[in-house]
């Protein structure tokens, strides 16, 4: 059995552990707070944004604008957004494993595009070929963070590099629960014209053309947007609840470490006892 | 009948209320929206957007954008919408000076310079209209 100098050690180590668990935990909860925030004030915009092309859906013809036109064939591309950093639970390996079996599935002519260290170690690790990979956002991503990427993509779509890009983020369901989700960012599909007016009433200016190719690039972005904020709310969520349990963990150790000490503590006095009682016996 | 009126930024929702007139910086000039409007859809240039309330007046610095006028509401989509009345000219005049260094250092990358240039651009506009703002509602027809 250990000494009990070590025990007590041990019980130093584990509470310092708790200490720093307990604070992250915390930390992860006001950003928590200021992600979710975010992603409330953020969703205006991209409602407007939807709503707008909805209007437009029956203007919107593939032969109206390169970024709605399917391509047949085509190498595709996953955008995949994970964080720079880790002790979040199982959040980046479940948005990993996810987009690496999309790419199994589908063979060799996926790329992959990264947002965050740690999707870019995994892809590595994997051997996935990378075109290129971003460092996170951070906990308060802006939109003028996201338009470099954006721009990358709708410009090497209209190259006609790929012929589909989707993006692989992980959807805040619960504080508890997120779950990865895929989602095509290009080309684009508008939702199908539901209320509103036919687009063709809309008098465009300067005209429908060059509303278009201002507008559409735009829309990715904001979806973009969306699924940063997205992903930066289930990472202070998932840090916030993998911290929690560390935290109840150590206190679990704490309480059988103490436990140990006090029987080790007892044995110790019990021997010497005896061992004085043996002693005076022997006079 | 009021005209519904929504600014939205990427980050934020900045207005939305009924007004009587939005008067607006167009890409292809002034744009002044009346209730019972057509339907339109246009680029935004970068100014001054002005609202109509009742007597009052309130003015937001535009820096690009879409707007679009259906028949229930007006929406501007802007890149960034700031309320004259909450522009600090310090920080503006702060921000113009830090763009214009960036600009004489020299970039390199055009999409930098790009940066640098629209850093100026808007910094100019809120100084303008913070100036503007400070000196009083005019009344213009």
């Amino acid at each position: 059995m250990a000494s009990q100098r070590e025990i007590r050690r041990r019980i130093g180590a584990v509470r310092n552990i708790r200490q720093i668990t307990r604070a992250m935990q915390f930390v992860a909860a006001s950003k928590l707070r200021r992600a979710q925030e975010a992603t409330l004030a953020a969703r205006p915009y991209s409602d407007t944004l939807e709503e707008v092309l909805a209007d437009l859906a029956s203007v919107l013809t593939e032969e109206e604008h390169p970024l709605l036109a399917r391509r047949s064939g085509g190498r595709r591309c996953i955008v995949l957004l994970t964080t720079d950093r880790g002790l979040a639970g199982s959040l980046n390996t479940n948005a990993i494993r996810f987009a690496l079996r999309e790419i199994v599935e589908h063979g060799d002519d996926i790329t992959v595009i990264t947002v965050g260290r740690k999707g870019r170690d995994a892809m590595r690790r994997a051997r996935v070929s990378l075109e290129a990979s971003f460092n996170g956002f951070g906990d308060r991503p802006r939109f003028a963070d996201v338009l470099p990427l954006a721009r990358l993509i709708t410009d090497d779509y209209l190259a006609g590099t790929y012929g589909r890009i989707d993006l692989v983020y992980s959807v805040f369901v619960t504080t508890l629960t997120q779950r990865p989700r895929l989602g095509q960012l290009l080309p684009i599909r508008p939702a199908p014209d539901t209320a509103g007016i036919p687009g063709r009433q809309f008098i465009f200016e300067p005209s429908p053309g060059v509303v278009l190719s201002q507008l559409l690039p735009r829309y990715v972005a904001t979806r973009l947007y969306q699924a940063v904020l997205e992903g930066t709310a289930s990472e202070q969520s998932a840090r916030m609840v993998a911290m929690k349990n560390a935290t109840e963990n150590a206190e679990e150790l704490i309480e059988d470490l103490t436990l140990t000490y006090n029987k080790v503590r007892q044995a110790n006095i019990t021997r010497e006892m005896i061992e004085i009682a043996t002693g005076a016996r022997a006079l | 009948m009021p005209l519904r009126l929504d600014i939205v930024t990427p980050e934020r929702l900045a207005f939305s209320d009924e007004v009587d007139e939005v008067i607006c910086p167009g890409i292809e000039g002034q744009l002044g929206i009346l209730p019972h409007h057509a339907p339109l859809l246009t680029q935004l240039g970068v100014g001054e957007l002005r609202v109509k309330r009742g007597g009052t007046e309130e003015s937001f610095a535009i820096f690009g954008g879409f707007l679009q006028v259906r028949p229930d509401k007006v929406v501007v989509m802007a890149e960034t919408a700031d309320l004259a009345a909450e522009i600090d000219l310090e920080t503006a005049e702060e921000a113009r000076r830090e763009a214009q260094r960036a600009l004489e250092a020299g970039y390199v990358e055009t999409a930098d310079l790009a940066a640098a240039r629209a850093a100026l651009q808007r910094a100019l506009l809120h100084i303008q209209i913070a100036r503007r703002h400070r000196e009083g509602p005019r009344h213009r027809g």
